[in-house]
């Protein structure tokens, strides 16, 4: 009886999570989805509480209390444009907890000299290298987006090898322990393992890439889960933790779709390490410098502007100021949009949310697909940020890494400005053509104080 | 309790489907709340290491339990308050657009 109203709470907290997620279809109705969501783990973990035969129910509200105090902390104190970050590790704790749920068990049975069921012991021995891969993968990609250690790949010399090498071993440990799962100190180096492949794997993937490693850390956090709920025999793990891999693993496509690049080649290619034969970099064409005050003067006689966001506008917090300019040209009756690339910044939805929080509309921000038909009508590009995504050789230049990459198509805008710090290639080690074409105008300075500048500027000739 | 693995591959087959049928009508507006969000719902691991803490005796076992609650609720609570600050602002938006006379209509709900 109290089993089944147990696994009745944990049904419904699916129903709610599955709710939660459906309402996330719509801006509208997504701050009512996450609190069914918020609702439907209460349930869950309030069931639990009050249903399982729980005895030592203080180290319990302990790590409760703290884990909602340092959760409730990071959520309040963080920045928007530190989200991915942000996302980052908390997927990583996600993935901790569910390696040491599944070690815990594996231990509880050791201790009782009982011999767990074949599918108990698979889920384990998944729980433990998924859940591991995530933990310290995450803390990886929170170090490079942190800039704790550089965003650039780290890659040596049979890096894939050892990889596959490690691979190849867990799965023969993992078989070990299944076949004999009381055997510990196999497990143990086992776990060992997976932290270290969790460094591993991530190290040689670079910042731009970041949009992929975190969609799919987000899918090993859920099916890490999923383990979890194999090796508990709880259904409701089980679909909320299938759930959310599935979510990882359609951002994860959408993300490499993005970059017309296939997930082995993000994961293996170590692209960006500067192994890239310098296409473009031998002739030495001029770019001519603009001023904020000619951005100013082109901006007063258009009559539409797209403006480009990338990571760039998030590093230099350049999101308000975007504002402030958008805000300035409307006044003059010209139309103000954005274009958001799929893969701008450095994880899914990154400028969109950078954005909203700058109070930008978000009926003004459009999509690739929808906004590229409109740039030969646009009088300005303004580009802010934003290289690999806008560079016109992936449609052109066979040889080029970023060649097939869906890209956004400034370069046929009527003007274009570019604000960027220096002319130092992009993520990819790409020479960028747009900069060098007759309709485009660098602005060299940083995001925020340019942009700034030329909303100053266009106020001076009001 | 999931008296049979078959059962149990059911659901999760099952509920992989749901999700992808879910997950597709996310609009990429909402990517970056989506990944919060569902990364907030993948703490329900929470809920096993609820289990593995509660344990009669206090072995090993339940302080590795105890270091689970606490990473999994970091990411329940940390995950979902993140999400609604980030919702919150993409609601406020629609006030915001709505009061601009005459410019490229409500495209909500699309």
């Amino acid at each position: 009886m109290r089993a089944q109203a147990i696994q009745l709470a944990y049904l419904l907290a699916a129903v709610l999570f599955t709710l939660g997620l459906h309402a996330l279809s719509s801006p509208r109705t997504a701050p009512r989805g996450n609190a069914l969501a918020a609702v439907g783990m209460l349930v869950a973990v309030v069931a639990t509480l009050l249903m399982q035969e729980v005895v030592s129910l203080a180290l319990m509200l302990a790590g409760l209390a703290l884990g909602s105090a340092l959760g409730a902390l990071l959520a309040l104190r963080i920045q928007m444009t530190a989200m991915p970050q942000m996302v980052a590790l908390l997927n990583g704790f996600g993935g901790g907890a569910s390696a040491l749920v599944a070690s815990a068990e594996l231990l509880d049975y050791a201790r009782e000299g009982v011999l767990p069921e074949g599918i108990v012991s698979v889920a384990v021995v998944l729980g433990v290298l998924i859940g591991g891969i995530t933990l310290t993968g995450s803390l990886v990609a929170y170090a490079k987006l942190q800039e704790l250690m550089p965003g650039a790949p780290v890659a040596f010399r049979g890096t894939n090898a050892l990889n596959l090498l490690l691979l190849g071993a867990s799965v023969v440990l993992g078989v070990l322990v299944v076949m004999d799962p009381l055997e510990l100190p196999v497990y143990a180096v086992l776990a060992g393992l997976s932290l270290l492949l969790g460094v591993l794997f991530v190290i040689p993937i670079g910042g731009a890439d970041m949009p992929v490693v975190i969609s799919l850390l987000n899918a090993y956090s859920g099916l890490a889960a999923c383990a979890t709920g194999f090796v508990l025999g709880n259904s409701g793990l089980v679909i909320s933790g299938s759930l959310v891999g599935a979510s990882g693993l359609i951002l994860s496509k959408i993300m490499c779709d993005a970059m017309n690049r296939s997930l082995l080649n993000v994961l293996f290619g170590a692209v960006g390490s500067g192994s890239v034969a310098g296409a473009g970099a031998g002739p030495t064409a001029s770019v001519k410098g603009y001023t904020p005050e000619d951005a100013a003067v082109i901006f007063g006689n258009s009559r539409s502007v797209i403006v480009v966001p990338g990571y760039g506008m998030a590093v230099a917090q350049a999101q308000h100021a975007v504002r402030e300019l958008a805000n300035a040209l409307e006044r003059q009756g010209i139309q103000v949009r954005f274009a958001i690339h799929p893969v701008a910044g450095r994880m899914p939805g990154h400028m969109n949310v950078l954005l909203a929080e700058a109070d930008v509309p978000y009926e003004r921000l459009v999509e690739m697909d929808e906004i590229n038909p409109e740039f030969p009508e646009t009088d300005v590009a303004l580009v802010l940020g934003a290289n690999d995504v806008v560079n016109p050789s992936a449609r052109t230049e066979k040889g080029s890494p970023i060649y097939g990459m869906p890209i956004l198509d400034v370069d046929k805008a009527k003007h274009v400005f570019v604000i960027k710090r220096s002319m130092s290639p992009g993520f990819a080690g790409v020479q960028n053509p747009l900069f060098f074409n007759d309709n485009t105008m660098m602005i060299f300075g940083d995001a925020k104080k340019t942009v700034l500048a030329i909303v100053e500027a266009i106020r001076e000739l009001e | 309790m999931l008296a049979d693995p078959s059962v149990a591959l059911t659901i999760l087959v099952l509920a992989l489907f749901l999700g992808f049928e879910v997950i597709s009508r996310v609009p990429p507006l909402l990517h970056t709340p989506l990944m919060s969000g569902s990364n907030a719902i993948s703490g329900i691991t929470l809920v096993g290491a609820l289990v593995a803490a509660g344990s009669e005796h206090v072995t090993l076992s339940s302080w590795l339990g105890f270091a689970a609650v606490v990473l999994a609720t970091i990411n329940v609570v940390g995950g979902f308050l993140v999400t609604n600050r980030m919702l919150a602002m993409f609601k406020r938006k629609r006030a915001a657009g709505g009061e601009r006379a005459g410019r490229g209509g409500d495209g909500a709900g699309s």
